[in-house]
């Protein structure tokens, strides 16, 4: 129980002096997260959309392994982008790896999977709704999906937390691609992990704790921006 | 320009679980105005204008319009018997058909203006639509498909669980609609609704089609034992 | 789109350009603190920006073998001849040593502390069969507790549940040991910079055998044609000056002096 104090005294000290280190951290963290997020959504909400409009052969398979690929470890991620971008690999050349691009590529591997299967699910039971009236307007495939995605934005927009949540709290992959090198690759999670190896767990988890409070800050935001609380007004 | 018979059936069957809903059936409409299609829960009433829309498809069998089919439905519209509300405000619901035709903004703006005022809900335009009263969705659903000015119109209970005045404002309106030119062929459990209404009938039972005739003669002599039972108010089996 | 993407991420890839070099070390060479001493001196000296990869020695022998870094600073003697025999490296520059210690519960149950050489006190743990942490992660620090295993005659194999491998770093590990009051052999300057000590204490140094030589080695630009030599030869250099030695001889935590500078100019 002391730790746990300890730590949040830590992490109080450290947001109120607004550690330079501690500031390069957060907003690292953020940029990563935040730009796979964007990536993953522009792949992962038409990809879950369209998946839930349309029925082909292989449709039950692609849902199966998009099921599969949300348990994938991330370590195992981060192991395969490692040996992709690695020097010795095929995509060596690029000189990517140990690279923020190399952290936001491995957590958009893993937060794409997550994302469209939440929003398969979510947009299957709009689909069902809207489906008589979109294929009465004789809409397009490319119509029927911005309309579901722009009318289920709500619970798109809990996909997307949740992805973002993932990416933010992700510490195994990044690790193994970024290489937790200071002021290029050095993250929360990462740096919280560093500090727990030194022992320092009053500064891990104060870090912890600003991690926490960071991810409270990113959630609140979006909802407040997106004004999902407000009814009435459409 | 209008070609008539406007659309044909031929050997048209419908299976869902293996079972005939519709059909076998033979059928040609033709004419303007009000085509209501009659007969008990089940008949196959809403299965027969899915499948003249397109929207459901045939087992076997064909449907012909007189017009290319691209042509046919674009200038088809449906309401369906529980109306689809799009989760956005009245307004966004009544402009959605008219953004998917590339109408202008200005245009856009002055047509929901109209149907707005015109279904009583231009207070509640920006108003979430699901969360209108079932009459109120009913109108909106009803304005959604006129603001496109259909030729042809498929309405499946349009009145039902209205009052009599908005059955009253409805009617008005759709009667409107085929002074200016549009078709529209419909079900109803209104008997004096269809008889208020009805250019033509179309009597269909057990996902048969067992009397057509225009709206005097049906009413007056029905030729069908089914027909006759079912407008004397007798239940049929 | 995804085109538009890829674009994006080369960008961002390539958005720092400053002039740098990238050297995986052990984590007891930032653990100790050294590292955080060295760099910012090393960027003011020769401008040279140093990303450090903390890893195992294991897995910075690969990264140098893959050509992921410039070059390597580790502490695995017979590792780098193997590395250089095989052309991952033309040379291999001794810098400092800093010595191994036996770190184990403070009422020392094993009697450790009486042992009068390294390999005894590794015995004396055994013959009590008093918990002991092993790295188990192939890095400098495990490969090191492995082979005075081997010089005590001991076959690992044989150890029973006393012995525990926890497959982790320097400081995962001493948290483990920490937890379960258990043995370990950790680097001194890992150990002196640890934050949660508990019950643990140091028990046993000085043995000759547990002295730690660190050795720098650029990755070669013949087989990896991509690689900073320039810049790999001006660190190394700069690793071997008068102004280096200065530096690691002086570094101390707690009034300890942790490296001895050896290299030979
Ligand atoms: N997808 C389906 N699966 C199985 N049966 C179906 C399906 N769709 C329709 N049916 C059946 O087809 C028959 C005709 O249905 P339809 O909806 O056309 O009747 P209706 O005449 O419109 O009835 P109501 O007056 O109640 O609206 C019904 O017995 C219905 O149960
Ligand atoms: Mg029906």
């Amino acid at each position: 129980m002391s730790g746990i104090w300890a730590g949040m005294v830590e992490a109080f000290l450290l947001v109120w002096s607004l550690d330079a280190d501690l500031i390069d951290i957060t907003l690292r963290s953020l940029k990563v997260s935040l730009s796979a997020l964007v990536i993953a959504c522009a792949v992962a909400l038409p990809l879950g959309t369209w998946l839930a409009i349309r029925r082909f052969r292989h449709r039950r398979f692609v849902i199966a392994t998009l099921n599969a690929l949300m348990g994938l470890p991330p370590v195992v991620v981060g192991l395969i982008v490692y040996l992709l971008l690695s020097r010795a690999g095929p995509f060596g050349v690029l000189d990517l790896l140990f690279t923020p691009t190399a952290m936001i590529i491995a957590q958009v591997i893993i937060i794409t999977p997550l994302i469209a299967s939440i929003t398969h699910q979510a947009m299957r039971e709009l689909w069902s709704e809207y489906h008589d009236l979109l294929i009465s307007l004789n809409t397009t495939h490319g119509q029927r999906i911005t309309t579901l995605i722009w009318d289920g934005r709500r619970t798109l927009m809990t996909a997307a937390l949740a992805g973002f949540g993932r990416a933010i709290g992700e510490v195994g992959a990044i690790m193994i691609v970024g290489g937790n090198i200071d002021h290029v690759t050095r993250v929360l999670t990462t740096a919280i992990a560093l500090e727990t190896g030194k022992g320092d767990f009053a500064l891990a988890l104060g870090l912890g704790v600003v991690l926490i409070a960071l991810s409270l800050c990113v959630n609140l935001t979006i909802h407040s921006l997106s004004r999902t609380e407000r009814e009435g007004r459409w | 320009m209008r070609r008539d018979p406007f659309v044909q059936l031929q050997d048209v069957v419908v299976k869902r679980r293996a079972k005939a809903v519709l059909g076998p059936m033979n059928l040609e409409l033709s004419g303007g105005g009000f085509t209501i299609v009659l007969g008990p829960n089940g008949a196959g009433k809403t299965t027969l204008l899915k499948v003249l829309h397109g929207v459901e498809r045939v087992t076997s069998g064909s449907v012909t319009w007189s017009v290319s089919d691209k042509t046919a439905q674009q200038g088809q519209a449906y309401v369906f018997q529980s109306p689809v509300m799009l989760r956005r405000s009245v307004r966004a619901n009544l402009a959605y058909p008219l953004q998917l035709l590339g109408v202008s903004k200005a245009e856009i703006a002055e047509r929901v203006a109209h149907w707005g005022a015109r279904i009583g809900l231009s207070a509640v335009l920006d108003f979430p639509a699901p969360h209108l009263s079932g009459g109120e969705q009913q109108k909106l659903a009803l304005a959604r498909a006129l603001i496109r000015r259909p030729d042809t119109l498929f309405l499946d209970e349009p009145c039902a669980n209205l009052d009599g005045r908005s059955t009253r404002e409805i009617e008005d309106i759709l009667c409107e609609a085929t002074q200016a030119g549009a078709r529209i062929i419909m079900t109803t459990h209104d008997l004096g609704q269809a008889r208020r209404l009805a250019d033509r009938v179309l009597f269909l039972n057990k996902g048969q089609v067992e009397e057509q005739a225009h709206a005097d003669t049906f009413f007056i002599a029905p030729k069908s034992s089914g027909a006759t039972a079912f407008l004397n108010g007798d239940i049929i089996e | 789109m995804i085109r538009a993407i890829l674009f994006a991420l080369i960008c961002a890839g390539t958005a720092i350009q400053a002039e740098t070099l990238r050297l995986a070390a052990t984590t007891s060479f930032n653990n100790s603190g050294l590292s955080d001493a060295l760099l910012p001196v090393i960027a003011q000296d020769i401008g040279l920006d140093v990303q450090l990869l903390v890893v195992g020695t294991g897995q910075a022998l690969r990264l140098g073998q893959s050509g992921d870094v410039d070059a390597i600073l580790v502490h695995s003697k017979e590792a780098e001849l193997a590395f250089v025999e095989a052309g991952y490296a033309s040379h291999r520059r001794e810098i400092m040593y800093n010595d191994f210690v036996v770190i184990g519960p403070s009422d020392d149950p094993a009697q450790v502390m009486a042992a009068t050489s390294a390999i005894e006190a590794l015995l004396r743990i055994a013959a009590a069969q008093s918990t002991f942490v092993s790295r188990g992660d192939d890095s400098g620090t495990h490969r090191k507790e492995l082979s005075l295993w081997a010089a005590a005659g001991s076959d690992r194999v044989e150890f029973t549940s006393w012995y525990r491998e926890v497959g982790a770093g320097m400081g995962a590990s001493l948290n483990s040991a920490s937890a379960m009051k258990a043995y370990i052999l950790a680097d001194r300057a890992s150990w002196l910079n640890f934050g949660n000590k508990g019950d643990l204490a140091l028990l046993f140094s000085g043995d000759p055998v547990l002295f730690n030589q660190y050795a720098y080695l650029p990755v070669s630009a013949e087989r990896h044609a991509h690689v900073k030599a320039q810049a790999a030869w001006n660190l190394e250099k700069w690793l071997v000056s008068p102004r280096a030695e200065s530096i690691i001889n002086g570094y101390e935590i707690g009034g300890e002096a942790l490296f001895v500078f050896n290299a030979r100019p």
